[in-house]
This record gives C-alpha cells, structure tokens and sequence, in this order.
C-alpha cells in the first residue's frame, strides 16, 4: 500500500485493511458492520493485481497477496474529486441549518478530498423538506446521497425492510410504503449512521452543534444486555445519546429505547428533593418538599423503630453495581434483614441464576453454534440482543431453537419453534431434554424430537438464552426448565431477564439468601472479610417479593424500600401489590419520579440521581461490567443511590461506611469480599473501557457458579423438579384439558414499549405502546361469538382489562396473549401470584 | 383492490415455479398490473405477503422499472419520442398536437379514461421517426394527420391495440396464420405458417 508492505486478514476488504494499517480511505456507504455494496464510489483507489494499475472501490475489493495500492495517487485523487462533484450535484448544500453540519462525513470529506468550488449551476431536485418516515426519524431526501446505509440497515441488520430505494436512476429516493412508517425498534441507528444530514431524528433535532457537545463512553440502563454508548451533552442536559461499537456487546447499534430513553432524565416531573407527607389518604395526602436530613431522619427513624424482619427493600436494578452493593449492606449488613428482591416476581430463582455455568453472547453468536431460547421473545425484551443473534444465524450458520409462549421475532428464521400452552413449559423442555441427551423416547417424528435432533447434532456446548416465558406463569416454571436444561452436556446459559441493572443486583445480593459474591447466606459463617465490612448479618432467610407483599398485606411490614421499583405496574399480582403496598406502615420510595405505587402509598420520597448523573458500573446479563458514566449533575439535590444508602448506614450504624466516600472505594470493598468480582479493578476497567471486564465465573473459559442441584429454595417456596409430586409445573396435567368451553389460557410478555414511567416521560416514545390487544389463535374464533377487531373485555378470577380482539396464528389454540403493561390495561391485574395457569374469558362490551 | 380469486390461485401456480418466492415478485406484479391497470397498494401489500418481501421492498422494486405504473394510466398509453432522429422529424411537435388535440398536458390522461400522453426516450426505432408507441406497439413515421386518424380509429374501435401490460401482451389472441407455435426440432422441416407465407409474398 503505498509502497509499503501491509499485511491482511484472508478475504478482508482493502479499505479495512488499509484503515487498520493507519490509512484512512474515504467513503460514504461502506460500513464495517455491514455488507459492502460499493454504492458511492468515494473510496476508488488505485488497485494493481498483475495487470497495471486500475481504479477500484476498496469497500468491494478483498485483499490478496502481492496485490498493490496506491491510496493517494493523482489518479485516486482525481476520482475521489469527481465523485464528490458528482454526490454534491444535488445535495442542496443547506449545512448552515442542517443538524449533521459540523459532523458530517460529506461536509468533511468535501474538505478533505473535494473540489471546494462547484460548476453546477443547474437546477438541483427538490423535494419537500423533511418528511416523518417514523413518530421519530424525519427524512430529507434532497440531502440523501443514495449511500444504501439506512435501507441496508433496516433489510440486513435490523429485519425491518420497511424503507426502500423508489424510483431509478435520478429519480431515485429513499422512501417508506405508503401509510406504513418505519416503524422499527432500530429506526435510530439509521440516524446514526446516515453520512449527511439526510436522517434525524426528533429527540435532537435543531437542539446543538456537535461542537458544543461533550461526551463520554456509558453504558446503556433500559435493559439488562448493557449496550455500550456514548452520551453527548451540552450545558449540563443530556441531548443524545449514540451508539459504542464494542465487539462483546452491541456492535455499535442501539434499540430505539435505549438510544431515546435518556429523554425522562430530562422530564420536567423528575423529582429533585426529598418529599414527605404525613398520610397517604386523607386531607394530608399531598407530599410536601423536605431537607435531606429531615427526609434521611425520618427512614433512619422508621428502621429504627422496628425489627429487622419487619423490613423490606423492593427492587434495585435501576442502581449501579456501588449502588446496589451499598443497598445490600444498609439491609442486610446494617439493619440486618434479607427481605430484599430485586425482582418482583418477573424473574427466575436468583440462586439458579448465579449458579449456572454462564454464556456469553459471543459464546451464543459462536458461527456455526446452536442456540436453545427458552424465554421472552427477544426482540421485545432485549432488542440489542436480538439483532446480534438474528446476525448470529443469518450469517454465521447459527441455528435457533425456540422454546416461547408466543411466535417472536425470531421465529422465521429458527430452525424449531415449540410453542407450549401455558402450564405445559416445564413438561415439554424435559421431554426436550430427554429426547435430546437420549434419555427419553425417541425415533418418533413429533416436533419435540425434531428439535431434539438439533440439539443431539449440536453436541456439546448449547447456549440457552433462558428467560421467563409468560408471566402469567409463576417463577418455578423457568425454574424447573432450567433445572432440566443443564442436563444438556456443557450447555451454558445466558440469562435472558430484561431489567436493566438485574445481574449486578443479583451479584450484589439484593435477593433473598444471598450476599455479594454468590454466597448463600447461611454459608457465610465467619466469612473474614465479610464480617470486617458488615456489622451483621440477617438472622433468618427472608421472603422473596411476593412473600414480601403478601407479608406487608397481612401487617407484618412496617418498612416497605421501594428501590426504583413500581409493583404495581411490574409486580405480576397488582391486586396483591395494592394491598401489599396499602398495608405497609411506612413506604419509602428511591427515584427519579414519583411512581404509581410511590404515590399511591409512599411516605417518604428520596430524589435519586439517575444514569448519566452518577459514576459508577454496570453488570449485564453476562456478567459483563462496564462502566456508567457520570455527565450531567442531577436535578436539584437529587442524591446518588449510594450516597442516600450510605447516609443512612451512617444514621443507623456510625462507622460502617468508613471510607466509602465513592464508587471507586464502594467498588473496592465489594471486590475484596466478593470473589466474583475480584477481577474488576480499577486497572481492569480502565484497560477495557470497551468491552468491560467479565465477572470470574462467566464465558465459556470461566467455571461454573455455586448453584447447587438440589436447589436451595428461598422461603415460601418449594423446590420443583420432576421428581416432585405432581403438583408441580412439570407434572402438571395438561390445563388445555381442563380448560372451560369459552376459556382461554392467559400468555403475557413484555413489549418493548409500554406505559412503564420511564417512557412515560419519553416525549418522542410515548405514543409509541401499543394499544391494548387480545390475541387468539385464529382456530379459536369459533369458539366465541365475537367478532375479530372489536372491543372485548378480558376477565380472570381476579380482574379484568379491555382490549380490543384480534388473531394471531403465532398464538397457540387455546391461548389468549395481551401486553404486560398496555396503556391503561395492565395484564397484572388478571393474575394471582403463584397460580399456576391463569384462565380468562372474553366478553364483549 | 388486491389479487381477485383467480389471480390468487395463479400467483400460487406462478410461485411453484420458482424456487423460492420472492423470485416470483416481478411476475406477480404483471398479474397486479394487468388486473387493475396499474399497481395498486392493497396489491402490492398482497404480493409482498405471497412471496415473504415487505411493501416497502415491493414498491421500490417495481418503481425501478418504468412500465410499472402506481397511477391509472388510459385504456391506451401513448408514448411519443422525443429523442434525436425524432426530434428532427418532427417528434416534439407531434407531441404537442398530441397533447393539444386530446387535450392533456404531457404525463396527462383524458377526461375519458381512453388515452394517457407521455414523452418518451429512445425507443430503438431511429429509421422510423418520428413515432410513437400505443400500448408498447410501434407506429412509425407518425404525422399529426395520422396521429388524429389513430385516436379516431381507436375511438371508433375500429383498430384494437392490447393493453399497456406485458400480460395482456402475452395473452392477446394471435390469428391461428401468424401462430409460431412450440414444434420439435425433430418435426420442425417445414417452416412455421406465417414464415412461409412472407417467402410466398416476398418471392411472390
């Protein structure tokens, strides 16, 4: 290259191979991520294979031994000037009001390696300034210069072909299908990667100049997969948010929730003080903005005043991992209670999931590899997650075997789909698992042996993505399929559970029976370390959240922490999480705004920094830690969540957080008493700010976590298995059987927008849940008098919501689906906690 | 509208013969078009469900090919050239009589329904310029007389011209003389009818 000898990857593309030798080539279509398709032009270089030197595209030119480039000829120069003439012939050249204007590849380039003078003096083509293709991304089609990057995104990357090139030669524009938007969950990275100012998108829209922006590199926290970005903001607001392109993880790309999400920081209802009230009902209901250390005074007071079993924390993946390690040390190690869950109810067994032997996503995109997906559908629940494994068996020969209660985004392309009716689950992935290690019946052709085949043929190393599948279904279902699965030879899991920071509040202890590290709490004996940092340790096993509500219902709590929890909107029984939250004696609540059950119970509000305002990590869900960045100041006196637990490890136990005075020390201590997360030092982090460092225990090189087989269950529930009675999931009786002439089994997963608080707060994402839907599968249509696309009403034994009824084949016979947390239709208030299978009914009204 | 009954069941046969659907998206869309006219949206939305593509994908598939048309066009599309050889023939100024006589802008359609008036590149037939094409078939050597005697011929049904469709090109009815047919090699010493009948007239 140039004259010097570069070496190169077998069937690498020159311009890659010339810009990891240090040789930038420009160009606006080629995009690493991507398929080269050699649409602008703007990287002919000068190529020599034996024949004389010759003008290529290097973005379609693979690399071969001996072959020669000249980057910076007068020939290459002369076609790089001409292209861009050529680009700029009809780019209206609008840059003074134009958001791309100071970061734009065209304009820089034009600079670099353009003409500087135009000799166009015709009429350019004009189009109507920007149109809306999506509620967020606005097109300008008279900036377009036909790079191919937007469509080839939504086609290759994201699955969502929904903008196309129209029309042919100049006539040709990128354009939506009429009255069908580009309504993808990715529509964002096209944004990002648009090489001119052709795409924006409403959030930052004529809101700052690139060079007013400050940035730094953040992890993502609307969901549990951790996607690397980088938040850009100016004059102390956080007005974009793009996309790190780390290999582990995200590859650059961003669902819109996680790009768009920041948007409630910046809400005008966040709340900035503490705020109290003396009673949650009555002529003094209304909060009241107080001090810190009255607010502080007033929880120290309350925890005080009662004993530790009658304290419970809720929640907790909002919180960094400091956050959260020092929330477990308030609960447990100072007030000493272990009635503390993150989850609520919408989870897994968290010893279960510490315990087994942990995948990466690399591991699960390993080419050629199979994938076993027992869960949420993942484009709904962990959309960054999808796009890697949806690339993973596009284009890496990955097969997918599925396991969900409903078709997903996945399904076309899954080798298997099995869909068990609710209450079938665990029974079906143990006939799975026999057919599949040749332990059950086989040779038959059913479905279930098919994707037992796969699995046989895929041998050792399976990677189950493994979440909850309906939510309709209790914990135990997951549970015990889980437990079936690690039957496979050397299958590893990742966990699918889509609350943001879950796995570090897992790895920090905040669920019953644990502490920081894995550790069973009533292993823990005379722990050295543990014992020099915490005070104490709880007495007894506490209660997970149900048994936490159920417990609060009955009176038996008098200090309920709702640490960035809403149970009623995310705990799965909303009738129990009323009671549980009204029968409380004083709720507390930590957060950004004043939630649905905060102002329905809480006494006292504490202001919490959110993400972008604190430092600190974050642990996704394969144990992978990233650091969270702090770049704004938070709201008014809004704390971090570790300092307001620290100040009341203070008020309660003075010393116990001596020189814990920032996340860098809070880090420290955790990884002196956790094992697991000894390799997270400072070094570590610094050295990775990319891909993050992993915690020991994780990816295919790490061992296996400390579960135990025989499980150890948390109080108030029964370890289940199929050596149980049949009492349990797995030997259940099929509920189809026993399901009444006009009932349906209730299935409910999550989508990925809905009426939760943070999006409530999304200017540009709130519109954007979709109403409230029952879907049937269309065999079932006879078996109701009612007719498809009209308001129906849902009822269980326990409530009821009004949706609107549609069919879905990808639904199975029998089963009816809603939305988790459909705008004024939350699926929570038709279920009781624990029941097995929950049947409804439709009415119409 | 979308696919009619029979058409549905010919897509499904059209389908069969490729090896994977979406191969059968441009044929699919000259079954749309000779149905409606032009490509409507429930059309297009329908063919892309049949072979697996979006409508987006399908739109800017067929909007690469000029005789894909998203708008209703006349019983009779008339394209003038306008291009070099017709230019100096007087291209231009048949189109403007075109235009002027029916009484359209370039690009318009007739109150009638009965004729579409476009410009039109080359269209490969240099020798007999100026001309036009109806519906796809040439007319050579056009002057504004015969371009009046055309439309009153086509008016009066006098002359019928298959649709502006490569279907309705397909399946127009070929007088059983100037039928080629599909004959064997092995049968084929004879040539076909309507080839005999030119050396008959060109010996003749």
């Amino acid at each position: 290259m140039d004259g010097a000898a570069v070496e190169a990857r077998p069937g690498e593309m020159l311009i890659a191979a010339c810009e990891r030798s240090g040789t930038y080539i420009p160009r606006f279509c080629y995009h690493s991520r991507m398929s080269p398709v050699g649409m602008c032009r703007m990287c002919l270089v000068e190529v020599d294979t034996g024949r004389g030197f010759g003008l290529q595209p290097s973005c379609m030119v693979p690399v071969s031994e001996g072959m020669k480039v000249s980057t910076d000829s007068e020939a290459s120069k002369k076609a790089q000037d001409g292209v861009l003439e050529f680009l700029l012939i009809n780019h209206p050249l609008d840059c003074p009001v134009c958001d791309k204007g100071g970061e734009c590849p065209l304009q820089d380039q034009t600079m670099a390696y353009g003409p500087g003078e135009t000799r166009f003096v015709e009429e350019k083509r004009h189009f109507p300034k920007p149109i809306a293709i999506s509620e967020t991304v606005f097109l300008d089609r008279e900036r377009c210069i036909l790079c191919d990057r937007c469509t080839r995104f939504a086609d290759e990357v994201a699955g969502d072909a929904l903008i196309h090139f129209m029309g042919r030669g100049n006539h040709t524009e990128v354009n939506t299908f009429t009255d069908e938007p580009f309504a993808s969950y990715f529509s964002g990275n096209t944004v990002q990667i648009c090489p001119v100012g052709a795409l924006t998108a409403a959030p930052y829209r004529f809101k700052a100049r690139p060079w007013d922006l400050t940035e730094t590199l953040s992890t993502a926290w609307v969901d549990s997969l951790g996607s690397r970005v980088a938040v850009q903001a100016s004059r102390n607001r956080v007005l974009r948010v793009l996309g790190a392109d780390a290999d582990a993880v995200n590859w650059g790309w961003l669902s819109d929730k996680e790009r768009f999400g920041f948007e409630a920081l910046n809400s005008a209802e966040r709340l900035s003080a503490p705020m109290l009230r003396d009673a949650v009902d009555g002529d003094n209901r209304e909060f009241r903005q107080a001090g810190w250390g009255e607010a502080l005074e007033a929880v120290a007071g309350a925890l005080r005043a009662t004993s530790p079993e009658r304290v419970a924390v809720l929640g907790g993946a909002r919180l960094t991992n400091e956050a959260q390690y020092m929330w477990a040390k308030l609960a447990k190690g100072v007030v000493g209670t272990d009635n503390v869950d993150a989850q609520l109810g919408d989870g897994l067994d968290p010893h279960l999931v510490l315990g087994l032997p942990r995948a990466t996503i690399e591991d699960a995109c390993r080419p050629g590899g199979t994938v076993l997906l027992v869960g949420p559908d993942p484009k709904e629940e962990l959309p960054t997650l999808y796009l890697r494994l949806r690339h993973a068996i596009v284009n890496d020969g990955v097969k997918l075997v599925e396991v969900t209660p409903h078709a997903t985004g996945l399904s076309h392309l899954a080798e298997h789909s099995l869909r068990p009716s609710p209450g079938t689950t665990a029974r079906l992935v143990a006939e799975l698992v026999d057919a599949a290690t040749g332990s059950g019946p086989s040779g038959d052709d059913s479905e279930i042996e098919a994707a037992a085949r796969s699995l046989r043929e895929a041998g050792e190393g399976v990677v189950v993505v493994l979440g909850r599948m309906s939510l309709a279904e209790p914990a135990d279902v997951g549970d015990a399929a889980a437990r079936e699965l690690s039957r496979l030879p050397s299958a590893r899991f990742l966990p699918a559970l889509r609350r943001g920071n879950l796995m570090g509040a897992l790895e920090a202890g905040l669920a019953p029976g644990l502490v920081p590290g894995r550790m069973q709490l009533e292993d823990v004996g005379d722990g050295a370390s543990l014992a020099e940092s915490w005070p104490r340790l709880p007495d007894s096993l506490g209660l997970d959240a149900t048994s936490v509500l159920r417990a609060a219902a009955r009176g038996d709590i008098d200090v309920l922490v709702l640490l960035g929890s809403d149970p009623l909107n995310d705990f799965v029984d909303r009738d129990l999480a009323y009671r549980g939250l009204r029968g409380a004696a004083c709720v507390v609540a930590v957060d950004l705004f004043v939630n649905d059950s905060a102002s329905l119970a809480a006494g006292v509000v504490l202001a919490a920094a959110g993400p972008t305002e604190c430092d600190g990590t974050f642990t996704n869900v394969e144990g992978r830690v990233s650091i969270m960045s702090r770049k704004v100041t938070p709201p008014g006196t809004a704390r971090a969540d570790w300092m307001i637990a620290a100040d009341l490890c203070e008020r309660l136990e003075p010393g116990s957080t001596s020189g814990l005075d920032s996340p860098q020390a809070i880090r420290a201590e955790l990884a002196q008493i956790s094992q697991a997360h000894a390799p997270i030092t400072e070094d570590a982090l610094t050295q990775n700010p990319m891909e993050g460092v992993l915690l020991a225990g994780t990816g295919a090189t790490g061992e296996a976590g400390g579960w135990r087989r025989s499980g150890r269950p948390t109080m108030g529930r029964s370890p289940v298995g199929r050596t149980e009675p049949a009492t349990g999931p797995a030997g259940r009786e099929d509920p189809l059987e026993e399901l009444p002439e006009d009932g349906f089994l209730l299935i409910t997963t999550r989508t990925m927008y809905d009426d939760g608080m943070m999006l409530r707060h999304c200017p540009s994402s709130r519109g954007l849940a979709p109403a409230a839907t029952a879907r049937i599968n269309p065999a079932d249509t006879d078996r109701i008098d009612i007719d498809v696309s009209t308001a129906v009403r849902v009822v269980s034994d326990f409530g009821h919501i009004e949706a609107t009824l549609a069919t879905d084949s990808g639904v199975p016979a029998g089963s009816l689906r809603v939305d988790w947390l459909a705008p004024g239709a939350p699926a929570n208030a038709l279920i009781a906690a624990a029941t097995d299978v929950t049947v409804v009914s439709v009415e119409a009204r | 509208m979308t696919l009619s009954p029979a058409n549905e069941a010919l897509a499904a046969e059209i389908i069969g013969w490729f090896p994977r659907p979406r191969s059968a998206l441009i044929p699919l869309l000259h079954l749309a078009q000779a149905q409606d006219g032009y490509l409507t949206d429930e059309a297009m939305r329908r063919v892309g469900e049949l072979v697996g593509a979006t409508p987006a994908e399908v739109k800017g598939t067929a909007g690469f090919y000029e005789m894909f048309r998203f708008e209703p066009v006349g019983t009779y599309l008339v394209n003038v050239c306008t291009n070099i050889s017709c230019l100096l023939w007087g291209g231009e100024e048949l189109l403007e009589h075109a235009c002027e006589s029916l009484d359209v802008e370039v690009g318009g359609t007739t109150d009638d329904g009965m004729f579409t008036v476009e410009e039109a590149e080359c269209v490969a037939a240099c020798t007999e310029a100026p001309c036009l094409q109806v519906n796809y078939r040439y007319r050579g050597r056009v002057s504004p007389a015969d371009f009046d005697r055309l439309i009153e011929d086509l008016r009066a049904g006098r002359t019928s011209i298959a649709g502006h469709g490569v279907l309705a090109q397909v399946r127009q009815s070929i007088p059983a003389d100037r039928l080629a047919g599909v004959v064997p090699p092995e049968q084929a010493r004879e040539a076909p009818v309507w080839l005999a009948r030119n050396e008959a007239g060109a010996s003749g």
